[in-house]
Order: structure tokens, then sequence, then C-alpha cells
């Protein structure tokens, strides 16, 4: 499936920015036979005093900006063609059973981007909490793999959490949208991935696009209006990674662009950025992703 | 009973030894195992003992007061505020010989050599994890391990420069490391100052004896970093006067001639970190680190940070910018990293540790695990991950990555690691006439230089409080000793400066941004608490004389007072304390630049304040509270003022100080020289201005609106009037520094100063009307705007 995607996102300011510097994560990551870009313009307006591009630790396209003039106003484009192919299905003999999974975690001796290692502890973001843990304990059986622990734990969540998009802000802790059970994708994928790192379940934090128009007769996903968020679990060093939407209890397949990888919200920010303000700032955040073929 | 023996040919030093009893098992400084004094402190015991009680307390106490003086201070954070406490030393030297040392230089320049590699190994080719030698949990979930520095080779192609070590010693007297520290050790610098206060104590002891000096160490590691920095501004990162180790920041900032910077004096500018000054961006190739790393930059690190700079990682990618230690090298400090060093000794160095650590088993290796589970009783069970000491007892509190209780043994993994309960070793502490023996730590500093890593010949333990409390940190009641490493033969006197003879001086870079900011508000804020106490004084001395208060002048004064924010209902005023504090705050900032006299006299002011709160009452009391606080701010004042190097810094203090004087005198005037002012409101400006006797001097007759104005407004001669202000900022301005992208700025500035010179110096007391009051102040606050526009963004 081909796709074009265009992603704007605007910030205005009460008082002028000063030495504003940001990173910025919204190109689709390449990724071999799955997605590959035939085109990716990151466009920075005002144009920045200096711009370098470059991979971070988890192999995400950043494009640093800054500014040496104080702002009034920021806004990033990104214009994009993206050919995806859906992930091939994990074979149910690579499944590795829940309870082995530490042990096999334990001989992977590896601490590059794709580790599972770096997934299982508290980030920035999730901490798993004694009570996400029991919640996500209460929702599988012996016996199970680790992969399947992960997708009845999610389809449990994806049916007690309301999707509420008024409810939680950007920094909301993971902690009040669980309490609340309540949020956007980005709460639902923070509560799943504490749920699933309090069973010893390595679990990252996935941003991307989805397609905006459904293929006839299939509903509109939620999230398609805006930069998407979803959980990467890891099910053992024979299946590896998996892809997997609680906002829309999906396996992700071809309908899912990733833009970034990381532990959290916090590797992948589409924007990250030391503002230094005194006053309010506006934004607004609009994506449309265009099924070509 | 003690077990020790005295060799007969030595003096009786039975009263100090009285009941000194080392614990069982545990190794002493004092005595060897076999209860034999060590020969290396024979010499000074005796002299110790030739004191007698009552000078020793004497030279305690002088010990004690050197300190003070060099405003020696810790930060104690347990209170609300954090206080700074008086710098706990305890008096008795921790006494070596060479040959205990020696073991020690070559175990530790080892192990740095051995901490080097594989902190190498982890930000580069990661090869221990993959050949299975280091876990990758211990990386992978480490808060220290720091994934944007993967990858990047430091531009000085070394990642550590600057460490400490934590020695006990075993009870066959053998040493071993409990702890490395190597995020940014502290310490060096209180070192330096305990061997000063062992100086002045024992005066006529110490220059005679054969104790390695330790400026030598410093002086090595400063010429080292200029080695490494380009020619460039060098210069120490600090977190800010928050620290506990500030104080130890500016000093050795200020004894080894290096700026001292916090975050937001750096910008990164194209890949290059720049130190915004007044002068304009100055590039900065090298940091000496004394900020943990994920507090140096938002960006890429922790994005709760304040104290950091925007890009600094970039700068460091980019190759233009070294750091020392590199950020990341925290990761060293890790408990469970302990459990794989010996091994990782071998294979990276093909040779055994000289120096042993402390035994230690990560319970996330399943045979670890169950020797540990087997033999809990002689371990001690620690957070793996954990970078504090095994006797810090704040360790204890860890939070979530702490021991809970509910952890059963089947359930100990890889957060876990048990190490061997030690028993530290103990050394002598005086206390009441007699020497006791007192658990201790020695640390240990190292630094690189392009010959080698060169180690501090002592200076630093740290002594536990005794009894049952075996913690050792300050904050727990721990206190200092310095440490002699003492040689059989002539040891170099080594001074910081290497020839007497020269005298060519060190280029000093240009004043920072920040620093010029803080200046020019401590003197705004020291001449607005000065006016401040003299305002409140007028008005108690009023009442004490039995002037009601409800008199038409003192209600004016109040009006007055009350336009500045100053409640009479509080006998001290919380709006004096709230300018009192700020100028503290802004003096903490720029510390490095003025005097520990100035210093000193700052903390007494606060003293003083702080005991006046409870205590003052309205009337004569308060007019009296008022004099003193007045002359403490002045003596401030002027030690720092009149003793500070005319150098652009001294510029913006006098610059503040003398805007504000200008400004708050204009104030005084409008209101107590206008026409519709109250009987005897010209007394009080005249009093306020401490120009009573001047006035008496100059005019034949009492004070009339026109006498005032003529010496208050006018008077070129006048340090309390406006005119010589203004006159004081024009011959400023010349002198201030050029900032090369805001010359427009600059003339400006100019424009605006002279424009009120003119107009004062054109106009007699007979023409100044009421509006021309509001005018002058409106030209005075864009004063300190331009000011701020051009030199302190």
């Amino acid at each position: 499936m081909r796709y074009e995607i265009r992603m704007q996102q605007d910030y205005s300011y009460a008082a002028p920015s000063h030495a504003a510097r940001n990173l910025i994560r919204v190109s689709p990551r390449p990724i071999p036979g799955r997605q590959l870009l035939t085109r990716c313009d990151v466009t920075v307006s005002p144009p920045p005093s200096e711009r370098r591009d470059w991979l971070d630790f988890f192999g995400n396209q950043v494009t640093e900006i800054a500014f040496q003039m104080p702002i009034n106003a920021l806004s990033v484009t990104l214009l994009t063609e993206v050919d995806c192919t859906s992930p091939p299905p994990i074979a149910a003999a690579d499944a590795t059973p829940l309870a082995d999974l530490p042990a096999q975690l334990h001989a992977v001796r590896d601490i590059g981007p794709d580790s599972p290692h770096h997934f299982l502890a508290a980030s920035p973001r999730v901490r798993p909490q004694t009570d996400m843990t029991a919640y996500a304990r209460a929702c599988i059986d012996d016996g199970m793999t680790a992969l399947q622990a992960a997708l009845a734990i999610g389809q449990r969540l994806h049916q007690d959490m309301t999707f509420d998009a008024k409810a939680t802000e950007v920094d909301t802790p993971t902690e009040t949208a669980f309490a609340k059970r309540h949020g956007v994708c980005q709460d639902f994928s923070h509560v799943m991935i504490a749920c699933l790192r309090g069973i010893c379940i390595p679990a990252g934090y996935v941003s991307g696009y989805l397609r905006t128009l459904p293929p006839e007769g299939q509903p509109r996903l939620e999230g398609a209006d805006a930069m998407h968020a979803w959980v990467r679990i890891w099910g053992g060093p024979q299946s590896g990674w998996m892809e997997y939407d609680p906002t829309n209890d999906l396996v992700v397949g071809s309908d899912h662009i990733v833009s970034a990888y990381g532990r959290d919200y916090s590797d992948v920010a589409p924007i990250r950025g030391v503002v230094r303000i005194a006053g309010d700032q506006k934004s607004s955040h609009r994506v449309d992703v265009i099924a070509l073929d | 009973m003690p077990q020790h023996e005295q060799r007969t040919d030595q003096p009786d030093l039975s009263n100090l030894l009285e009941g000194y009893a080392v614990p069982k098992g545990t190794a002493d400084e004092l005595f060897d195992a076999s209860g034999t004094m060590r020969p290396v402190w024979h010499p000074f015991l005796s002299y110790l003992n030739g004191l007698g009680p009552a000078r020793c307390e004497s030279r305690f106490h002088r010990g004690n007061q050197y300190l003070r003086d060099m405003g020696v201070f810790f930060r104690r954070y347990s209170t609300q505020s954090g206080e700074d406490r008086d710098w706990p030393l305890s008096h008795v030297p921790v006494l070596l010989h060479d040959s205990d040392w020696a073991q020690i230089e070559t175990g530790l320049i080892q192990r740095a050599n051995l901490l080097e590699r594989v902190v190498a190994d982890i930000y580069g080719p990661q090869r221990l994890v993959r050949n299975g030698q280091l876990p990758a949990e211990l990386l992978a979930q480490n808060p220290e391990w720091l994934r944007p520095m993967v990858g990047i080779r430091p531009r000085s192609g070394q990642f550590l420069q600057h460490l400490a070590f934590e020695l006990g010693r075993n009870p066959d007297g053998s040493w071993f490391v409990l702890g490395d520290r190597t995020q940014a050790p502290s310490g060096a610098g209180f070192a330096l100052e305990n061997r000063r206060a062992s100086a002045h104590m024992y005066s006529d002891f110490f220059p005679d004896t054969n104790v390695h000096r330790l400026a030598g160490f410093f002086r090595r590691f400063r010429d080292a970093l200029r080695g490494m920095s380009d020619g460039d501004t060098l210069a120490i990162l600090t977190p800010g006067p928050n620290n506990d180790a500030y104080f130890e920041h500016v000093f050795i900032a200020r004894y080894l001639g290096l700026m001292l910077l916090e975050g937001e004096d750096l910008t990164v500018h194209n890949g290059q970190a720049m130190v915004r000054t007044v002068s304009g961006l100055k590039p900065v190739s090298m940091l000496w680190r004394r900020m943990d790393a994920q507090f140096a930059d938002p960006l890429e690190l922790n994005e709760a940070s304040r104290i950091g700079t925007p890009g600094m990682v970039s700068a460091i990618r980019s190759g233009s910018l070294a750091l020392s230690n590199a950020l990341g090298s925290g990761v060293l400090e890790t408990r469970a990293l302990m459990a794989f060093l010996p091994r990782l000794s071998e294979i990276l160095l093909g040779q055994p540790l000289q120096l042993p650590n402390i035994a230690t088993w990560w319970c996330g290796d399943p045979q670890a695990r169950a020797y540990v589970q087997k033999n809990i009783h002689k371990l001690a069970l620690a957070p793996a991950l954990a970078t504090g000491l095994p006797h810090d007892s704040n360790i204890s509190a860890m939070g979530p990555t702490g021991i809970s209780g509910e952890a059963q043994p089947d359930n100990w993994d890889g957060t876990l690691v048990g190490q061997e309960a030690v028993s530290l070793s103990t050394t002598p502490c005086y206390e009441n006439g007699r020497l006791v023996p007192r658990p201790m730590v020695l640390r240990v500093f190292l630094a690189r230089t392009p010959t080698g890593w060169a180690v501090m010949p002592g200076g630093y333990a740290r002594i536990g409080p005794g009894g049952e409390n075996s913690a050792l940190s300050m904050q727990q009641g721990g206190s200092v000793a310095d440490v002699w490493v003492v040689s059989d033969t002539d040891v170099p006197r080594d001074p910081l400066v290497p020839n007497r003879d020269t005298y060519q001086r060190v280029l000093q870079g240009a004043l920072p941004s920040r620093a010029a900011d803080n200046l020019f508000w401590l003197g705004r804020y020291v001449e607005r608490a000065e006016s401040t106490i003299r305002l409140i004084r007028s008005y108690h001395r009023r009442i004490s004389e039995g002037e009601p208060a409800h008199s038409r002048r003192l209600q004016h004064l109040a009006a007055h007072l009350d336009r500045l924010g100053v409640d009479l209902e509080q006998d001290l005023p919380d709006v004096l304390r709230d300018q009192i504090s700020a100028a503290t705050h802004c003096a903490s900032k720029v510390r490095d630049r003025f005097s520990v006299d100035a210093w000193v006299a700052l903390s007494d002011l606060n003293r003083t304040l702080a005991g006046m709160t409870k205590t003052v009452r309205a009337g004569d009391d308060c007019a009296r509270a008022m004099s003193v606080l007045l002359r403490k701010l002045s003596g401030f004042g002027g030690l720092v003022l009149e003793n500070m190097y005319r150098s652009s810094g001294w510029r913006f203090l006098e610059f503040g100080r003398a805007l504000e004087r200008a400004i708050t005198l204009n104030d005084v005037l409008q209101s107590f020289t206008a026409t519709d002012a109250p009987n005897g409101s010209l007394d009080l400006a005249i009093e306020y201005g401490d120009s009573i006797s001047t006035h008496q001097r100059l005019f034949l007759v009492d004070p009339n609106r026109y006498s005032v104005l003529d010496l208050m407004l006018l008077d070129l001669s006048n340090p309390r009037s406006v005119l010589f202000q203004i006159d004081i900022l024009c011959s400023l301005v010349p002198d201030l520094p050029l900032n090369p992208d805001h010359t427009a700025w600059r003339e400006t500035l100019l424009r605006q100063i002279t424009a009120v010179q003119q107009f004062l110096t054109g106009t007699r007391p007979e023409g100044i009307e009421i509006s021309d009051f509001d005018d002058i102040r409106q030209r005075l606050f864009e004063l300190s705007t331009s000011l701020s526009s051009i030199y302190m963004r």
C-alpha cells in the first residue's frame, strides 16, 4: 500500500521565544521489507538558523533545528510518500511461553537499538505500578505465550478504557490515565506498556500515522486525524517484535505507518524543544494520510 | 583493656590513649593487627601529647575559625531550605606511611585504566556485552547509561579525567575499594581546605614534617585541562548555589583561575558551545563538569532539567566540545559493576585487580543468586543499580529501586546485589582529651595528565560518629579529616604557582552575561535595602521620640513606605527581608568574584537579620536594629565595592548601585520636597540623605525646598545627590565592554544617560517641577532596560 502523508504542526507564542532549539521526529522510519520512503520532506518555517538531520539511538530520523533570533511562531510540515507492507505474521511455533521469557531475555547479549533489554525497566514516562501489574496478571492464564498474554491485556484495556480526546493532556501521568480508564492513543499505549513491563514482557512505544479513510466497508479508526501511537511487544528471541494498537484493538498491519520507536513518548515526541518563553503558546496539528493505490 | 603496647623509647602517651579500644575484627590506623602502634604516628602523637588538652582545644578552635573565615560550609539538605553548616572537621589527621600509599597509588591507577577501558567499550563497540562478559541489563536498565552518548568518542580521546575512589582497610591491613566516583567527584577542593586548616592548627609542627603536599596535584590537572581546551576559555560547569558542593566549585574556580559557569551561561551555535558574555559569544571547548550528566541537556537528556544547556549533546556529537568527565561516565558507579570488574580486569588488562573491590554478587546471574541466598547472613543486600556507597545510609531510602521488605529470596533478581558485609577500619578522633577509634573511609582523587594518572597524596577521609551508627555521610552527622601521607625523606614543597620570580598575568576571560546580570542586581538590591532601612529607621526614631503615628508627617512617611511595599504593622517588614534575600541570592551566584571577607560579612548580616526577626519591637528598639543592619549592609557593600578589582564585573555592580541610589533618592525627593508635603518633611529628606551636618555647614538657613534640592538633587560633590550618581553612571559607560552584536544599543545607552545629566546640570532648584521627578524616574528605568538588552540576554 502506497501513502501520501501530510502533517502540519503550528505553534504561536504570545511572547517572542529566544534561542529556541528543537528536535523533530515526524518522518516515517525506513524499515527494510516493510516501509520504503520514496519521498520525505520536513519543512520548517520560519527558516531556522541551523538544521541538521541525524539518526537517534533507536534509529529514528531526527531533524534538529535552532533559531538564533526571537521567533513568534513555528510551523513544521511533513510531506512524504511511503510504500507499506504488513509485517509478516508470527508463526505459532516461534512463540515463547510467558514463563520462559525472563530466561530467554537474560540470554540476549545485545544492547543495540532493537534489543528487548531497553524496554523492560522504568522509562521517563512509564513506571510499572503495582495496580497496573495486578490488572495485567488478572488478564492472563498460565501457559499463555508472551504474545498471547500481551494481546489479552491489550484487548481488556481496549474494553475498559474510553477514548476521550479531551480527558488528558500530552503530559498526563500514565497512572492518572489508568486510574480514570480514559485517554488518547498515547495514554492507551503508556498504560499497556506499564502493564506488560509489570509482568516482565519488554514493551516499547511507537509513534506514527494511520490512514485517514479506511478501506471500503471498514470503520474509520480512532486517532487518524493526528499522529498516532501504539505498542511494540517482544515475544521472545524467535518471534521478535510484534506491534499492537490498543486504541483500536488491532495487530498492526499496513494501515499503520511507523514514524519512531522508543521506550515511551519522551523518546519519540514529534517536537521536543526548549522554548524560553514567558506567556502562553497556542498550537494546532493536522494530519492527512491518503492511500495512493 | 587496650591490646596495644608502647615502645619504651617513646614518651608516655597513656593520657591520650587511655581506653583506646579497637573493636574486635577491625583494622585500625593507629595500631596494627599485633597491637603495635604504627611508627608513622609517633612524632605527631608526641606533639599532640605535649600540647596537652587545653592547648589542643585552642588549636582545634583555631582550625574551625580558619574554616569559618574562609567561608567553608557544607549545605544541609534535611532542613527546609538547605542551610549552610560549619564544616565538620575531625581535627586529628589520618596518618599513612609512603609504603601504604604506594600500594594504594598503583592499585588505583590500574583501576582508573580499567574503568576507562570499560566505559570506552560500553559507549563504543559494546564487545563486553556481546561476549557475555557484562550483562546487557546492567546497562539497558541503568538510568546512568545515556543512550544519546552511544557511539560518540570524546574529542579528547578519553572519557575519564577526574576520579575519586572510596577505600576501606581489611582487618589484615590490606586496602579494598568500596566505591568508584566517576560522575562528578567532589571533595578535592575540600581536601585542600582540610589541609590548610591542619597547617593552621599545627603551625609549629606541620612545616617540618615530610607530609606530601597537595598543590602540585591541582596544578598538574589544571595544566592538563588547559592542554585540552584549544586555548579557549577553561571553565567549571556547576549546577549552581543549590548544590551541596557549590562551595567547592567556587573555591576551585578561584584557586585555579577558572571561569565558573552554569548551564544558562552556555548556548550552542552551529555545533559549537559558546559562553554568553558581556563582550558577545566566546567559544568553549572543554568544561570541567561538576553537574550530574542527566541534567546537562534538557533536549537530549532529562527533559525536566532547568539547569542544563539545550544542544550540549549536539556540540559534543559534533566534536567541538569535551566534558570532563564525559557525559555518561556515571554509569561506572553502578554497584553491580563491582561483581564484574575483577573478571574484566583479567579480560581487558590481562592482569588481576591489584586492589580488590568489596566482594559483590549480582542476583541476575542464577549462580550468584544461589550464593547470595545461601550466604545472606554474611552479606548485605543492595539495589544493583545504586550509585551510592555501602556506608552512606541514604541508600537505604532508594525509593522504587530500593529493597522492599516484601522481596522474598525466591524473587531476588537482577535488580539486587549481595555485598560482603564489611566493618570499616578505625582511626583516632579526639574527644574530651582522649583519642577514640572511629570508623573511616579514605577518599582518594586521581586526575589524568599528559604523562598518566596523578594521584592526590591524601587530604580527605570521612569519619563516622561511632557507636552503633556506622553512617559516614555528613548529612548524617559524620565528619571529615585530613589525610597525611608521610615520607621518611624530604618531600617537594611544590606550590601552585611554579616560579616565584615570574609575574606574567593570566589572560582574563570575558565576563559571563549572567554574572554581569547578578552583579548589576546585587548592586541594586543592596542599595534598595539600604534605602528601605533608612526610611524605616526614620519612622521608628520619630515614634521613639514621642511623635504620634497619626501626625501628618509620619502619615506622609508611612504612605511613602507603603508605596515601597513596607507593612509598618510588621516590626521587621517582609519587604526588607525580601530585598536582603534577593541581594544574597545574586551574591551567591557570583561568589567566585568577590572576597571571602565579603561573603562572611553577608552571612553575618543574614544571621543578624534572622536573629532580629523574633526580638525586634517597634520604636527605639527597631530604630537601633535598623542602624545595626545599616552598618552591616554597608560593611558588605564596602568590602565588595572598595576591594573588588576594577574589572567589567565591578562596573556592572557599581552601575546597579549608582542607578538604584539615583532612583531611590529621586523618589524620596519627590515625596518629601513636594510643596504640599507636611511640615518637617524636609528634615526627613536630609536625614535620609545622611546630609544633616552638610546642610548646616553649607547653608545659613534652615532647610527649605530649594536648599534641599540643591544639595540632594543637583550637588556634584554630594554622594547623596541624584546628579552625583548620574555622573558616576556617565563615567562608567565608556569602559563597559563592547558587545559587537549590540553596538547600536550602546549608543542609545550613552544618549539616555547624557540626556538626564544635561537636564540636571542645566537646572536651578527653583526650576524643578514635580513632574520632572517622574521624567527622571522614567529615564532611569529606560537605562536599566537598555543595559539588560545589551549585556544580559
